[in-house]
C-alpha cells in the first residue's frame, strides 16, 4: 500500500491540484503536485496513490553509490 | 527506470553482504516495518544472503492486514447499497469480512470500483452527480495526504456526492507497543521509507531512546534493504541506538511540511483497533468535526456494523513478529491465497502471502 514509484515529471497543468503528466518508464500517467510546488518538468518525484510526495533528491542518490564504492574498497583490503 | 533498477543490481549486493557478515559478532533481530519492504526481501532472497546471526522479522506495516473485520463489513454494508459506488485499492477486493468479501459484492451487482488514488474517486464523483461515491481510506501515514487532499478537494468543490470511509493507522504507535511488550524480540528497526517521506524522522528519536534501540529509515529496494540492514547492526555492535536515514534521496528530516498541514486540516488523531493486535490509543486517524460530512459510515448510518475477527487465523502474531508464517499451522493447507482466513494471506503486502508466493521450499538437511 505504501507502495512509491519514482517517475519524471513531463508537463505541470495549471489547475488547482498542478495535476502533471509524469513518465514511469514508458508509462506516463496524471499525478498531483500539489505537496512539491518546487517541482518542475524534468524532476524526478516519488508517487504514491496519484500524489507526488517527495522530489528525488539527486545528490543524495549518488551518495549510496558513492558508499557503495567506498565499501567495495574497504572489502578489497581483507579483514 | 531510474531511481529504480540501479538499486536492483545483483553484483552492488555483494560489498554490502561481505560487510554485513564483517560486521556481525553476534545474534540480532531486525524488524522492517513495512509490507513492501516484508515483499522485497523474501523476493529477492535478502534473508538467505545474510549470517545466520541476523534474523528478519516481519513487522505490521500492511494496512490492508491490520484493517479490522469490522471497518470491512461496513464496507461491504456500504458496498451493497444500490446508490453507492464504491471506490477501493485493489488489494482491499479479497480482504474476508465476516461474511463476504468486495468481489463478492461486486459479483452480486454491487458497483465495486478499483482505483488507484483517491482523487480519481473524486473525479468519479464530479462525472456521475447521481451516485455517491465512497472511498474506502485505509493506509498509513504515506496514504493520509491524498485522502486529505481528496476530502479537502470535494469541500472547496462543493461535492455532496463525495464520502470516505476512513481506517487509516499510524506507526509510531503501534510500534511502541511492540518494543514496550514483554514478549519483545526486536533489537533494532528499519522504519518504512515512505511514511517518513510524509512525516520525517522526528517521531523516531524518542522511541529510540526510551527502547534503546537502533531506528533506520530505510527504502524498499534490494541494495536500499541491504543498506539499512547494515546501518543498523553497525549500531547494534557498536551499542549506539539512533534514528538514522538511510534513504535520503526521498526522506528529509523534516518531512513534507505540506503534506503534513493538509492532513493535520482534515484529520485528528483517534483510537483505532487492529486486527491482530487489538485497540492502541491513538494510533488512528479520523476525520474532524470540520469535515464529518464527508464520513462516509456516519453519512449511511453504519458505524455500528461489524463482525468478530477470525479465531483460527494468528496474523496478530506475525505482524508484531512472534510468528513466521510458515509455522502457523494453517498456512497453505486451511489458508491460501484463494480460501484466505486473514488479510495476511490476501494483501500484495500480507507476510502470508509473501511466504506463499515467494519462498522456495527448503532444502533437506545434508546427511
Amino acid at each position: 500500500m505504501c507502495l512509491g514509484v519514482p517517475g519524471r515529471i513531463l508537463s505541470v497543468g495549471e489547475d488547482g491540484l498542478r495535476t502533471a503528466r509524469v513518465a514511469f518508464g514508458p508509462v506516463v500517467k496524471e499525478a498531483s503536485l500539489a505537496f512539491v510546488p518546487e517541482a518542475r518538468p524534468g524532476d524526478h518525484v516519488l508517487v504514491h496513490a496519484g500524489l507526488a510526495l517527495e522530489v528525488i533528491d539527486e545528490a543524495a542518490a549518488a551518495k549510496v553509490f558513492e558508499a557503495l564504492r567506498d565499501l567495495e574498497a574497504a572489502n578489497g583490503e581483507g579483514p | 527506470m531510474r531511481f529504480l533498477d540501479e538499486y536492483r543490481d545483483a553484483e552492488a549486493a555483494g560489498p554490502l553482504v561481505a560487510a554485513i557478515r564483517r560486521t556481525v559478532t553476534r545474534p540480532w533481530a531486525l524488524m522492517e516495518v513495512c509490507g513492501g519492504q516484508t515483499h522485497s526481501i523474501v523476493r529477492h532472497g535478502l534473508d538467505a544472503l545474510l549470517p545466520p546471526e541476523v534474523t528478519l522479522v516481519h513487522g505490521p506495516g500492511c494496512p490492508v492486514c491490520v484493517t479490522p473485520v469490522a471497518i470491512l463489513d461496513q464496507a461491504l454494508a456500504l458496498a451493497g447499497r444500490p446508490e453507492v459506488t464504491f471506490c477501493s485499492f485493489g488489494d482491499m477486493l479479497r480482504v474476508p469480512g465476516s461474511a463476504k468479501d468486495l468481489l463478492q459484492v461486486k459479483s452480486e451487482g454491487g458497483d465495486v470500483r478499483i482505483v488507484a488514488s483517491p482523487l480519481d474517486a473524486l473525479a468519479l464523483a464530479e462525472r456521475l452527480p447521481e451516485r455517491e461515491v465512497v472511498f474506502f481510506a485505509v493506509g498509513f501515514e504515506t496514504t493520509a495526504p491524498a485522502n486529505a487532499l481528496a476530502v479537502h478537494e470535494a469541500a472547496r468543490r462543493g461535492l455532496r456526492n463525495f464520502s470516505i470511509l476512513v481506517s487509516h493507522v499510524l506507526v509510531p504507535p503501534a510500534l511502541e507497543a511492540i518494543l514496550a511488550s514483554p514478549r519483545r524480540r526486536v533489537d533494532a528497526v528499519l522504519a518504512a521509507g515512505h511514511v517518513c517521506a510524509v512525516m520525517g524522522t522526528a517521531e523516531y528519536a524518542p522511541l529510540a531512546a526510551r527502547h534503546r534501540v537502533p531506528i533506520v529509515v530505510t527504502g524498499f529496494e534490494p541494495l536500499d534493504l541491504l543498506q539499512g540492514i547494515l546501518l543498523a547492526l553497525r549500531q547494534l555492535e557498536s551499542g549506539r541506538h539512533e534514528v538514522e536515514n538511510a534513504y535520503g534521496r526521498v526522506v528529509r528530516d523534516a518531512g513534507n511540511r505540506l503534506a503534513q498541514a493538509r492532513v493535520e486540516d482534515v484529520f485528528e488523531v483517534v483510537p483505532r483497533a487492529w486486527r491482530g493486535l487489538g485497540e492502541i490509543p491513538a494510533s488512528g486517524l479520523g476525520l474532524r468535526p470540520a469535515y464529518a460530512a464527508f464520513d462516509a459510515a456516519r453519512r449511511f448510518g453504519v458505524e455500528a456494523v461489524g463482525g468478530p475477527e477470525s479465531a483460527e487465523c494468528r496474523s496478530g502474531e506475525v505482524l508484531q513478529g512472534l510468528l513466521k508464517p510458515p509455522d502457523c499451522p494453517a498456512f497453505g493447507t486451511r489458508c491460501t491465497p484463494d480460501h484466505p482466513l486473514g488479510a495476511t494471506m490476501v494483501s500484495g503486502e500480507g507476510a502470508c502471502a509473501a511466504y506463499h508466493r515467494y519462498r522456495r521450499i527448503p532444502e533437506p538437511a545434508a546427511p
